[in-house]
């Protein structure tokens, strides 16, 4: 049986880690090698890098510091922010990254996804859906691009099981109304879209205390958990969210 | 020596990153004087499997004439599904046939790819396990799986709602389905069991240092 994963997420922007409120106001979480070599080494299951100013700048940068977080973590390591083509995944995956994460281009041209899974095998690919409540619908999901910036009418879920069948391998599910709030996943949106798709959900964005990592799995449905702001700033280590789902009967790799 | 076999397919740095961290002499290189004077090979792969036989191209021919002839190698995720007969991942493919069996769809009614953290029972008469006792997690992200035919090769399996085959063992030919080099500090220590078999010679940089360090610390 598979164990749930824990992962740490790493915000980049200008070479440091970040983190904010809703995709706002930063403030400095460190250095993403010395953070991801910490993550690795204390046991963490997975770790996701985010280019979060991706969109505007130069990528050489950014495949630079992939190249350096990948030589120091000896777990998965899955990189995104502003990848526009397979050709951008090939060089992140040459520089050490285990999988590419999309968002904005998926929405822009879907055959991403097809064409990202023939070539490297649609374990390399992530749906990246960033999802914001509706205001007008109720129990729907609008996905947003472009960081949060630009909504659209795309429902999440749909998109979800659409980008499942074109590719992609897993959904790394951001709510942008928890994200950076520690109130708690959407546990409603985790469960929505992981029961609509097959492949494995990483429910992100909301994470506070260890009850919440236990109710994004269980009421949730996710296959995995992200965090950031609980693991960055110290509140928690690896191995007390791992023991403490392991001590409610979660299997975790321990 | 060691030689990562570099044949242009997705994330083979982590592998050699991998086998430096633990202070291995380790070289990412296509150039056949290379791949033929080398202690062993290994055969990594994040690729779809017709991507990567495709891709290996005539080279495939050279790696299965050395392994025939007892170079240790080591096959990883698809490398290791390359050791097979064939696969039906995309279209029907040949692979290197140096193991019996057929690379197949995981079968439904689970989530897939198998993707995570799955607990491996290992074998002590398999020599890229030597030290990790019983069980240990490893990391698998994949679709297809070997199913394996060869009455001489050692299996290890994974419990995937099914018995998965995990890592082969036939001979000097090595294999995991899974990814020890993003499987934390077990997986380095399956990397270390292959430097060892292979007779690579461990250069005394930090690496070594700090893999001394990881192994006082295995549980």
């Amino acid at each position: 049986m598979l164990t749930r994963r824990i992962i740490p997420c790493l915000d980049v922007k200008d070479g440091r880690v970040v983190k904010g409120v809703h995709f706002l106001n930063l403030r400095d979480a460190g250095d993403p090698v010395e953070l991801g070599a910490r993550y690795s080494d204390e046991g963490a299951d997975e770790l996701v890098f985010l280019d979060i100013t991706a969109t505007i700048r130069s990528r050489k940068t950014i495949v630079e510091l992939v190249r350096k977080v990948a030589e120091n973590i000896f777990i998965p390591f899955t990189v995104g922010g502003g990848i526009g083509s397979v050709e951008q995944m090939d060089e992140l995956l040459r520089s050490g990254a285990e999988k590419c994460s999309v968002n904005t281009a998926a929405v822009a041209k879907p055959d991403i996804l097809t064409q990202a899974a023939q070539r490297f095998g649609n374990q390399c690919v992530v749906l990246a859906i960033d999802a914001r409540r509706s205001k007008t619908k109720a129990g729907h999901w609008q996905v947003t691009v472009k960081a949060g910036t630009e909504p659209t009418d795309i429902d999440a879920v749909e998109w979800a099981v659409e980008g499942a069948e074109r590719g992609a391998g897993e959904i790394l599910l951001t709510s942008m109304d928890a994200d950076g709030t520690q109130a708690g996943y959407d546990i409603e949106l985790t469960r929505a879209v992981a029961d609509a798709v097959t492949i494995p959900v990483i429910a992100s964005g909301g994470a506070g205390t260890l009850e919440h990592l236990y109710a994004a799995i269980v009421a949730g449905h996710a296959e995995a958990v992200l965090m950031a702001s609980i693991t960055h700033f110290e509140n928690y280590t690896i191995n007390q969210m791992k023991e403490y789902l392991r001590d409610r009967g979660i299997a975790v790799n321990l | 020596m060691l030689i990562v076999i570099d044949y242009n397919v997705g994330n083979v740095r982590s592998v050699c990153n991998a086998f430096r961290h633990i202070g291995c002499d380790v070289e990412l290189s296509r150039d056949r004087r290379k791949i033929e004077a080398a202690a062993a090979l290994v055969l990594p792969g994040v690729a779809a499997f017709g991507f990567a036989v495709n891709a290996l191209g005539s080279l495939g021919s050279c790696i299965k004439d050395l392994a025939l002839a007892g170079k240790p190698l080591l096959g990883i995720c698809v490398g290791y599904q390359m050791l097979f007969d064939e696969s039906c991942e995309f279209g029907v493919h040949k692979g290197l046939g140096l193991v019996s069996g057929a690379v197949i769809p995981i079968p439904p009614g689970r989530v897939v790819p198998h993707m995570g953290w799955n607990k491996v029972g290992l074998h002590d008469d398999m020599a890229l396990f030597a030290g990790l006792g019983g069980e240990k997690h490893f990391y698998f992200a994949h679709s297809f799986y070997a199913k394996v035919a060869d009455s001489a090769a050692k299996v290890a399996y994974t419990d995937y709602g099914f018995n998965l085959p995990a890592s082969v063992q036939k001979g000097n030919i090595y294999g995991t389905q899974f990814h020890p080099e993003k499987s934390g500090k077990q997986g380095l220590q399956v990397l270390r069991n292959f430097a060892r078999i292979a007779g690579s010679t461990h250069s005394t940089n930090s690496g070594q240092a700090s893999s001394l360090q990881a192994e006082g610390r295995d549980d």
